[in-house]
Parts: C-alpha cells; structure tokens; sequence
C-alpha cells in the first residue's frame, strides 16, 4: 500500500507572474464550475444560465454601463484593502468604513454650511476622514494593545449599519419621505453628474483610477510603501531597522478607511441622494471588495481589472434574477465560490507538486 | 567477508535540481559499513540537498542509490525509515509543548493502545542507557537544552530502527562539552553495528569523528579520502578550492576615544528573569571588544538593550559621550551605530523583497537612495550592484529576491549593508555562526578592516576561537555578569574557559 503522496511538494518562495495569473484563473474556472452545479440543483442549464450572466454584464451599452457602475465602489474600496493587506493588516471592515462615508456625505448634502459649489469636494474629503477615522479605531486598537484586526474591523461593520440605521429613523429621517426610513433629498448641487442616461457617476470613476495609480506607487516608489512592505512581509526586520510598526498600520488604515469612504460618497452622491437602509446603499460592495483585493494579488493596478471583473457578476447576478427568476444571493454564491477557490489556491501558487516517478 | 566488498551505500552519478541551480551534479561516492562517514562542503555545496535524497524528502532528477548493493528507491521518509535511515535535521522538528515520549510516539504506528506511554518508556531507556543519550522521557520539549533536544531526535530515529543515522550540522547548536559528549555518542553507535553519516563545514570535527570524508563543492564531489591519511590543510584547501589562512593577519591596536560606554546595564529577557546583571565596559575607536560566554548567558539580551530593541531598567549607554539608554533603534543608528543582528534571516533581511530592496534596509531614507518620499530606484540599483561586487555576494541579480541567497551571502550582504553607512561602532552578534570557512574568512576580515579604519566594534561570539582570534580585549560573561575583562595577549584559552563556566577573574590561579 502506498503510505505516501504520489507527488513531491517543494516550496516556491517566489512565484513567477505566469504562475499566480495561472492559478488565479484555474481559482475562477473551478468556482465557475461549482457554480454550475447550484445553477443545475434549481433546474436551470449552467450553459444558459452563463450565457444571461455575460448578456447581462456585457449584452449591451446599458448592460456594461452597469457592470462599470458596480465596478466603481469596488474598486474604490478594493484600492484602499490592497494597501491595508500589503502590511498585514487584516481590514475586513470596508464596508463600515463604505457607510461612514454615506454619512459625512448625507451631513455635508443636507445640515452642513458648506456653500453650494464646494459641496461634491467637501463630500469626497469628509467622507474620506470618515472612513480613515473609523478605520483608525481597529488600527490603533491593533497596534497599541495587540487586539486582534480581523475581529475589530468586522465587528465596527456592525456599528456602522446601525449607526445608519439609527440615523434615518431617527434624528435624519426626512421631513418629505412619506414616513420612509429615508433622509431627504440631496440638493442638485450635491448629486455627482453621470454619463448620459447611465448610473456611471465619472468622477468617483477617474477618483478610483487615480487612486490605484498613485497608490502603486505609493507602495512601490516612495519611503512610507517601503516600510509597508517591509513591516508586511518581515516585521521583525522593521522593527530592527528602525521602522515603527505603530505609524505604518495608522497610516495603511487611514488610507484603506478613507477610500472606502469615498466609495460611500460616490454611492450615495451618483446613485441614491439620500440614505437609507445600508443593504440598500451598498450590496456587500466592502466585503466583495475584499475578494477584489485577493484576487488581484495585492496589485492596485490589478484591482482596476478585478473590480471590473465583479462589476460583471453583480450586474449579471441582477440579469439571472430577472431573466431566470433566480434568487437574488447567486450573486452572494457566486462570490464566496471564488474566495473560497482563490484562497484554497493560495497553496498551488507558493508551492510546487511534482508528480514522483513511477517506482 | 563479503560484506566487506558491498558498500553500505553507494550514489551513482545522484543530479538534482532546483530552479537556477544544480544542487547534486552526479554525485557518485561509497559508505562502507560500519564507519562515521563526514560529509564536508561549505554552505550551499549540496551535502543536506544529498542526504534529503537518501532520506526520501527529495527526489534526484537522475541517478541511482545503491543500498547494500541493491539498488533502492527510496520515495519517502516512510520508505526511508522502513529501510533503516535515520535523519536528525538541522533546524530540530519536535513538538515543544509535548513532552520526550509523546514525541517518540508521534507517527508510531505499532504502539499499544491502552498504555503507550509506559511501553514506551521503558524502550526509551534501555536505548538511552545503551547510547549514552540520557534524558528525562518525561520533560517537555521546551524545558530541553539544544543539546538535549538533539538527544531527543537522535533517540527517535534509534528507536524506529535506524540502522543509519544521518546527522546534519549536529554540532552548530552545541557547546563544547555537549559536542564531546555527542561525538562519545556517535563512537558507541558504531561499535554497537551502526552507521553514522555526518553533515558539516567544520574541519576540526571531521579529523577528530570520521573514518571517511567526501568533499563536496559546488554540487560536485571533489574527493572521497580516509580521515587518516589526510589533514586539515588539504581538507580546506578541497573544500574552499584555494588555501585558507587560520591565523589572521592583524596590526596592532591603535586605540582612541571611548565610542561606547554602558555603565551598569541591568535587562530582563522574556520571561522577565534578570539577563543583564549590572555590565559595565566600554570600546573605544580602533579595538575590538570580544564578549565570550556559553549560549543564553546574556548575549543576545545585551545586543537587544544596546540597540535599542530591549529595555534597560538601570544603568546608562553612552555612544559617541551621548546618553541613548533606551532610545529607539533608529535614534541609536543615527549615532553611526552598525548593528549585524543574531538571527539574520528573522532580524537582518525581508526574504520576499529584492536584494534591492534589502540593500536599503538602513538607510532608505537617506540621499541619495530617496529624496523627499521618492525612492530612487535607479541609484538604489547601482549601489546594489557595488555592494554586490565588493563583498563578493553570490547571486545572479540586484532584482533577486532575497530568500534565495545562502546563509554566507545573505550575511555578506547584512554586513556590507551595515558598514556601507560609515559606523562609529559596530555590534555584531554571532558574525560567522553557520557559515562556512570561506565566508567566515571573509567576514572576519571585513571586521578586522574596520577596526583598522578606526571604527569600534563589539564582537558578541560563542565561538571563542574567533573572538580570540580577533579581539583585543575580551569580556567573559556568565549569567549576565562580567566575570573579567582581558587583554588578548594576557590571558589563555584555558582562562577564558574557567570565566565562561563561572568564575570570576579575580578567582583565578594565575
């Protein structure tokens, strides 16, 4: 009998481009197919259900147009994890940090002073500072005392809903909703302009853009991205050079919250001008955003791509529900189908499987 | 007498490789039963590549392993162990919060259900009497000295059967007295039919251990001799592939100013028992200060305080005349100061960024390597590249990733890096542990060439031959307390040896 594995396991301490795009595809492919089969439990052919999920993301302009429209706070927040992971540090909170920017842009649109032409910058900056702020909580909270990043940041998601929640039915519910949980109406200077008859609100698009190339560089080209990569990879190391690990995980967390807080603005400002209830204002974008970051491999420039990418299975979730009637959490499915596969292929990437000689 | 012809082990013409590197290149050599056979080559000339061949954990891309004459293929440690190979590795693979037996247990297939622990035991002990392996079955693995762990590893292989037993760098995490003991251990194994094959670099240990030696070099064997009818000169000179001076050449010692003073240090280590107990000495411009002392007696925690990692609850550390007791890492490298960490793979390095990236490690924020936030790439590159050339690293490129370095290059990369920045003082913890005699060489003279320039250097080393050999003075502590301070040419090995063990210098007959 064989006791052993038929094939050698040798480490991979630094795996080529063409492995990690390989294996991040052959992640996909095996979600996909997976997938196929919950398509195929509920009577539907995986073959047709594919073919409304492309028609739906791509079919058209208005198709694509919401593709992109989904894309935006994806890669928005899915920007800022990247930075936020290349130091180790576990930010599962960006969609708290997502809400707190709806309401630094609810506060600037509706009770704020600031005059009418400063408000679509005076919403991206206080949104921005909200979400850096609630970041900061967990990165202090981290760094200081040790408490664990994970548990800190999913649990501040939880504030944040309720946070919303309590606003909107209470001291912010609007004076014109009919007795909705809604606050009132953004005034047209708060509402951000979007391409033609499409959701595509552009300026939080180029924001986003900008963003990831700066934030590459950031990591790639300046002092404080070397610290994070060294203190993310080796903190010991960091520490002994002289780096302060207490500095980085404040300044990763306050860029990481500040995006997704912008991300908040551009829901709410380009799509929804008003807030309400927080599974309304975002459809799990700061936990997608996670899996965007993932399987962009830490790459901001990549993320542009991935963020499009679930863009596409967000705007085709929505066609499956309309056009096959199927229940709106296939999209849900679909995402923790690829996490799980993306995560499991972590360790083709890092290690190497030869199969042995035949004896 | 047949037996005699067969050879325990023969590799025919064994490749293997790695991405980039040929670590075997038909490697082809005899083990004859019944001997210790040593394996010598220095660090990254395939001796450990080889024998996680033999013993299942690697497979040869080609070539053939002969055991006993029978051509054998040997897949996995399982068949290894099923075949009578042993192997106790470098890095110990045991379980620290279990206790001896529960390790021998772990992956035993033919133990009693009901009481395994007495049966085990009881094997235990009768192997350890037999060998000279004692050790309490029942401590935990974390209460056991290195010695006593390696014990430990050398009992488990025993006690499923190893018939050869494969130690690789067994000596590395030992004191002298634990390699006299071990090497007793190896000598009985023999005499009781076993056989012993014996990775290492160091050739003191090879003439004093083995019956045979195969020099490797570069992946190739470059000869396979009886122990008896070579010397260590032609040993090194096989190994390294030029000679090797043993003495180093040293000017005498132009001292100037105290660079550093501590003045009645006090530390704790991390289970908060006193580790620095009241130090005080100082190291002036142009000297090496040697602190000798066995393992755990304070080294490291003295290193830590003095460079900002650890706290010192009383006491004073002056650098340059400036108080830095407790500034931070980066306060004290400001003052010049170059500090060549213990562990440079943990401290010393980020294995997953570039040689680029690691050349910068220090000074990073320094023109011309960035200005502002900006690094500079280019310039960052081309200092790399000098780097590399002046200290001789081995590598293919300033964009390689630094895990892929040997130990000996990553620390002539460490040690370039540091003197690269112009220090005041050098601290270096253990500058050439693990390396081999070419690396160490070099290493040993960088530092000597520093002292020259006028640079002081505290030179903290369990190996007292080469803090004697570079020292000018050496301090001895023991259990965190300065048992004396000696001038190189006033004292003898055999003093510092009796400082090392305890006694006060003052206690000495002299």
């Amino acid at each position: 009998m064989q006791e052993y594995l038929p094939f050698e396991i040798t480490e991979r301490p630094n795996p080529s481009g063409f492995v990690i795009i390989t294996v991040s595809l052959l992640a996909l492919l095996s979600a996909f197919l997976v997938a196929s089969f919950v398509f195929w439990a509920y009577g539907t052919n995986p073959i047709t259900a594919y073919t409304a999920l492309f028609d739906g993301a791509f079919g058209g302009v208005y198709e694509l147009s919401e593709t992109i429209r989904r894309a935006i706070p994806l890669l928005l927040a899915g920007v800022g994890l990247v930075i936020a992971f290349k130091a180790q540090f576990w930010n599962i909170g960006a969609e708290g940090q997502l809400l707190l920017g709806t309401i630094a842009a609810t506060w600037v649109a509706l009770f704020s002073p600031v005059p009418e032409p400063l408000m679509v910058p005076a919403m991206f900056f206080f949104g921005f500072l909200a979400g850096s702020l609630w970041a900061l909580v967990p990165a202090v909270l981290k760094s200081k005392l040790g408490i664990n990043d994970v548990i800190t940041t999913l649990m501040m998601n939880y504030i944040a809903i309720n946070l919303v929640l309590f606003l909107v039915q209470g001291p912010w519910k609007g004076e014109h909703q009919w007795g909705f949980p809604y606050s009132d109406n953004f005034p047209a200077a708060a509402q951000l302009g979007t391409l033609g008859t499409t959701n595509v609100h552009w300026l939080t698009l180029v924001i986003g853009l900008v963003a990831a190339g700066l934030i590459y560089v950031l990591i790639n080209r300046t002092t404080p991205g070397y610290e994070i990569r060294v203190l993310g990879s080796n903190p010991s190391a960091g520490r002994f050079a002289g780096m302060s690990y207490v500095k980085t995980s404040i300044m990763v967390m306050f860029i990481s919250g500040g995006m997704a807080g912008m991300a908040g603005v551009g829901e709410i400002a380009g799509i929804h001008h008003m807030l309400r209830n927080p599974s309304e204002l975002s459809l799990g974008y700061g936990y997608t955003a996670i899996i965007v970051a993932w399987l962009a491999r830490k790459n901001p420039l990549a993320v542009i791509l991935t963020a499009f990418f679930f863009g596409a299975i967000f705007a085709g979730g929505d066609a499956l529900k309309v056009s096959l009637g199927l229940p709106f959490q296939i999209t849900d499915v679909f995402n923790g189908l690829i996490l799980f596969f993306l995560i499991g292929s972590e360790i083709l990437m890092n290690y190497k499987f030869e199969w042995r000689r035949s004896p | 007498m047949n037996e005699k012809t067969t050879p325990l082990i023969k590799f025919d013409s064994v490749v293997k490789r790695f991405p980039g590197v040929v670590a075997n290149d038909e490697v082809s050599f005899e083990v004859e039963e019944g001997t210790i056979h040593s394996l010598l080559g220095e660090n990254g000339a395939g001796k450990t590549t080889l024998m996680k061949i033999l013993y299942g954990l690697y497979r040869q891309n080609s070539g053939s392993i002969y055991l006993r004459g029978e051509k054998t293929e040997i897949d996995s440690p399982t068949k290894a162990i099923e075949l009578g190979i042993g192997m106790v590795h470098q890095h110990f693979k045991l379980v620290s919060n279990h206790t001896v037996i529960e390790n021998i247990a772990l992956g035993l297939s033919d133990v009693s259900v009901t009481r395994p622990t007495q049966q085990i035991e009881r094997k235990l002990i009768e192997l350890a009497g037999k060998y000279g392996l004692e050790v309490d079955p029942r401590a935990k693995i974390w209460q056991l000295s290195a010695g006593e762990k390696q014990r430990v590893e050398i009992l488990r292989a025993l006690y499923r059967g190893a018939e050869i037993l494969i130690l690789d760098e067994p000596t590395s995490v030992l004191t002298p007295g634990e390699t006299e003991r071990l090497f007793g251990v190896l000598e009985e194994m023999v005499t009781g039919g076993k056989n012993v094959i014996f990775i290492t670099h160091k050739l003191d240990e090879v003439m004093k251990i083995s019956d045979r030696v195969t020099v490797l070099r570069e992946g190739r064997v470059i000869d396979t001799l009886d122990t008896a009818s070579t010397n260590k000169q032609e040993l090194s000179k096989k190994m390294v592939g030029r000679e090797v001076l043993f003495d180093l050449e040293r000017n005498p010692c132009d001292r100037g100013e105290n660079v550093l003073e501590v003045e009645g240090i006090t530390g704790y280590n991390d289970k908060g028992v006193v580790a620095v107990d009241d130090l005080s000495f100082s190291v002036c411009e142009g000297e090496i200060l040697g602190v000798a002392g066995v393992a755990g007696n304070g080294q490291r925690e003295l290193a830590e305080v003095l460079t900002g990692l650890r706290e010192a609850t009383s006491g004073r550390v002056l650098i340059n005349g400036k108080d830095l007791t407790n500034a931070s890492p980066r306060e004290i490298a400001e003052e010049r100061v170059a500090h060549v960490p213990e562990d440079r793979i943990k401290q010393g390095i980020v294995g997953k960024l570039t040689l680029s990236d690691n050349a910068i490690l220090k000074n990073y924020r320094k023109k011309p390597f960035s200005r502002g936030m900006f690094i500079n790439y280019r310039k960052v590159k081309e200092w790399t590249k000098d780097l590399i050339e002046e200290f001789n690293v081995k590598v293919p490129g300033a964009d390689t990733p630094a895990n892929l370095l040997s130990g000996g290059n990553i620390q002539k990369l460490i040690l370039g890096r540091e003197v690269s920045s112009d220090p005041r003082l050098i601290i270096a913890s253990h500058p050439t542990y693990g390396l081999d005699v070419g690396a160490a060489e070099q290493i040993r003279n960088l530092l000597l060439k520093q002292r020259d320039n006028g640079v002081a250097v505290l030179l903290i080393s369990e190996n007292l031959t080469e803090v004697t050999s570079l020292s000018d003075r050496i301090a001895v502590i023991f259990e965190g307390n300065l048992m004396g301070l000696v001038e190189r040419n006033e004292t003898t090995r055999d003093e510092i040896g009796m400082m090392m063990a305890g006694t006060r210098f003052e206690q000495l007959e002299r």
